[in-house]
């Protein structure tokens, strides 16, 4: 297998899903099945192209980086510049290998779910079809070697996530949700695009390679340090909106509006994963202060979403706040400077988290058969108050969401324990360095949060009683399309699919395919070196296992004791802390405090504008209006009046005259004779003294 | 005493038969006396040339040219008379009054 014929399978594999999606929209209605299998089929082979690339990557061209570069637009001299053309391409790293893998796996699964989840649906062949857009996009944005085509995707794939959010667009809150989504995602991508201007405007190119490799020789931008590490943080901007970062969080969790399975893929796996890869792309290029500023936000991200989690009712939104929470940890691992670490809890999280929200999707279903079946339509079938006791009534639903929740916290023998425990080393390691011990504090607090708040979910949702006897009855487990890709997600959640030693990863294959890149900001203003960085991770990474074991374990335990053995009582402490938990459950404030100053703001702005817009200038176009109006009135009167007056009065003449001398012109000769006559005699008159 | 017959008098005849003539284009009805009426002009028309070749003592001018118009005028009644006719057959009538088709 040659690089050409990787590049050109990848490619394949960045077209395929855009090919299921042009299939679906035009002909989705009449295509067998409305085309789902076509498109899950599309998907399957994406899957099992992308697997034979990374095989083939890593066997073969394990430290090569496989590019293809053409010139897209050569704008030749331009003055005052010089040459100028813009550069696009693809490029194949361990990294994108493994993240084709990620994505179209993931894509992959949620197609097949989709098919019994969506069944019945209005739009079905449309979702399916949105689907494939996604993943098309998804992919570009992996795939890409460079930030224009990077941005191009990116912005595609924000437009598929609205269109999938809004897929319940009947419903208000649905498509309110994906309204906010796209916009709170904007706020981001506009600091994103000014990085992305600072680059091309000092280096004229936008491949990656182009601008690490002017960076490397020394160029930055405006040849200053702080310019370089605006650049870093402007781009990373783009990761706080799509990675739902604080400030940037709050359209995640109501993104949870669309369908089960397309927050399994969008707003667990894969979108929101965009941003990390982001950080990751682009790690090289950050500066010391970008890195500790990226780290600081996905701590305050970790912990205030997980603290929200805890007080939430809802199934999906427990969820959302779960991702939240770990998209921060990632970010904050990618911050510290643990870049194999963040990126390997990108992957083992896509796959935990995306079971998660396809083993909640299982539960809604099962819920809304029975509640049909009751002709029950005010319960709330996502309402963890309303579940329980469905451990009995859907084994493998129960099981396989046990093993994703024992990942999520960290336990040993699943994936989660390996990449978190390395990102807590990290952490460690970077306080050690840096002195920042409040990241590390963080990052341990929010895994033993992390712990209770899931297993106070699989306590409450699967375990005691049921709340309705009867309703319990028409429970039942889900159909196979949908047990079979939890099954495949539970089984990626473990340890052995990463790394042979069940405690530590360093030693896995993934570990020594994803390498921390070198960096290309000048040594002034670097982060601490790999060197020095690996030795204090060696120092701290017995101590990581132990507390974070530790406090996964406290904090199961303080889950089991509240909700199992009610050896504590949860609403006692809800009421004690009332202020609190009201905080809590409010998510902080933080749509009310949006509500109140960005929203209110551009609403009065708007308002202001559109008063300006209704008086002043519809009064001055109005007031032009009626002055054009009173002199035409004027002038009008003078036509109708003056002129018309003096045409009419001649055609009045020449009728007077015209009726006066008719009277003349008898037709009789006799009567001309007669004035012949009187005319002679006349001129005889007149002419006879002459 | 002899009355002493002058070129005035034959004037004075011929300006009378004129506006006999005169009175009787413009007031007669009948196409006919029309034509009658132009004779008459025709006639105090003659007299004047005769009278003027007798009294103008200019050789015999005046009786040619007399005789002329007496030649001429018997060919305008017969082209006249021809013209009344058909008149007479086309609108029934030969009042000048009723026969307007040319006002329209």
């Amino acid at each position: 297998m040659t690089q050409e014929l990787l590049l050109q399978l990848s490619t394949a594999i960045l077209l395929l899903p855009l090919l299921s999606f042009l299939l679906l929209i035009f002909f989705g209605k009449r295509l067998p099945r409305q085309g789902d299998a076509i498109a899950t089929s599309i998907l399957g082979v994406a899957l099992l192209t992308s697997l034979v690339i990374l095989i083939a990557k890593l066997s073969l061209f394990h430290d090569e980086l496989l590019d293809y570069t053409f010139t897209w637009v050569d704008f030749k001299n331009v003055a005052g510049i010089g040459p100028l053309k813009l550069d696009l391409g693809i490029m194949i790293d361990n990294v994108t290998a493994i993240m084709l893998v990620v994505v179209t796996m993931i894509s992959f699964v949620v197609h097949l779910f989709s098919t019994a989840y969506m069944s019945g649906d209005v739009r079905y062949s449309r979702y399916f079809a949105y689907l494939g857009f996604f993943s098309f996009s998804m992919l570009g944005i992996v795939i890409t070697n460079n930030f224009f085509l990077m941005y191009v995707f990116w912005e595609l794939v924000g437009i598929s996530s609205y269109l999938l959010i809004g897929h319940w667009y009947e419903k208000k809150s649905a498509a309110d949700a994906g309204k906010k989504a796209f916009i709170v995602n904007r706020i981001g991508d506009v600091g994103m695009f000014i990085g992305i201007n600072i680059l091309w405007a000092n280096f004229h190119t936008l491949t990656f390679d182009g601008v690490f490799s002017a960076m490397a020789s020394g160029h930055i931008p405006f040849d200053s340090n702080p310019w370089l590490t605006a650049a870093g943080i402007l781009i990373f901007c783009g990761a706080i909106g799509k990675s739902a970062q604080f400030p940037l969080h709050v359209w995640l969790p109501d993104a949870m509006e669309g369908p089960t399975p397309v927050s399994a893929l969008i707003h667990a796996a894969t979108m929101v994963a965009a941003g990390v890869y982001l950080v990751a792309r682009v790690f090289p290029m950050m500066t010391a202060d970008a890195l500790v500023f990226i780290a600081y936000i996905g701590a305050i991200t970790a912990f205030i979403s997980a603290t929200i989690a805890i007080a939430q009712n809802d199934i999906k939104k427990v969820l959302a706040y779960s991702t939240v929470s770990q998209l921060g940890y990632m970010v904050m691992g990618l911050g510290v400077g643990a870049y194999a670490a963040g990126f390997f809890h990108l992957v083992t999280h896509a796959a935990f988290k995306a079971g998660l929200f396809l083993g909640s999707g299982s539960v809604i279903h099962a819920m809304h058969y029975a509640l049909h079946h009751q002709h029950d339509h005010q319960t709330d079938p996502q309402d963890i108050r309303n579940l329980g006791g469905l451990k009995n009534r859907m084994p493998i639903t129960f099981w396989t969401f046990v093993i994703y929740t024992l990942a999520i916290s960290g336990i040993p023998l699943t994936s989660g324990f390996l990449s978190k425990d390395e990102i807590l080393a990290g952490t460690l390691a970077f306080g050690q360095l840096t002195g920042h011990t409040l990241i590390p504090i963080t990052g341990f607090l929010v895994a033993g949060l992390t712990a209770f708040y899931m297993f106070r979910l699989v306590i409450l949702t699967f375990m005691g009683e049921h709340k309705d006897a009867t309703r319990v009855e028409h429970l039942h487990e889900s159909p196979k399309p949908m047990t079979i890709p939890l099954v495949i997600l539970a089984c990626l959640c473990f340890f052995a699919f990463y790394s042979f030693n069940p405690i530590g990863a360093s030693s896995g294959w993934f570990f020594h395919a994803v390498e921390r890149p070198m960096s290309v900001v000048p040594n002034a203003v670097a982060a601490a070196s790999v060197e020095v960085f690996e030795e204090a991770l060696h120092h701290s990474h017995a101590t990581a296992m132990y507390l974070s074991l530790t406090v996964a374990g406290l904090g199961i335990l303080l889950a089991f004791a509240t909700y199992y053995w009610k050896k504590v009582n949860a609403e006692a402490i809800a009421k004690a802390v009332a202020p609190v938990h009201s905080f809590l459950v409010n998510k902080w404030y933080f749509d009310e405090l949006y509500q109140a100053t960005a929203v209110a703001g551009t609403v009065g702005l708007s308002r202001v504008l559109g008063w300006f817009d209704n008086k002043v200038i519809d009064g001055a176009v109005n007031g032009v209006g009626s002055i054009t109006k009173l002199t035409s009135f004027v002038s009008g009167k003078f036509d109708n009046i003056v002129v018309d007056g003096v045409v009419n009065f001649l055609a009045y003449l020449a009728g007077f005259f015209g009726l006066m001398f008719r009277k003349v012109q008898t037709g009789r000769v006799q009567t001309y004779i007669a004035f012949v006559l009187l005319g002679v005699m006349l001129l005889f008159f007149m002419y006879r003294g002459v | 005493m002899p009355i002493h017959v002058s070129l005035i008098h034959f004037l004075f005849i011929s300006a009378i038969l004129f506006s006999f003539g005169v009175y009787a284009v413009i007031t007669r009805r009948n196409a006919i006396m029309v034509l009658m009426g132009i004779e008459l002009i025709l006639n105090s028309a003659n007299i004047n040339f005769i009278a003027f070749g007798r009294y103008g003592g200019v050789s015999l001018d005046g009786q040619m040219a007399s005789i002329f118009v007496i030649i001429l005028a018997a060919c305008e009644a017969a082209v006249a008379l021809a013209i009344v006719l058909n008149i007479y057959q086309q609108f029934n009538t030969v009042n000048v009054d009723e026969i307007n088709a040319l006002k329209e």
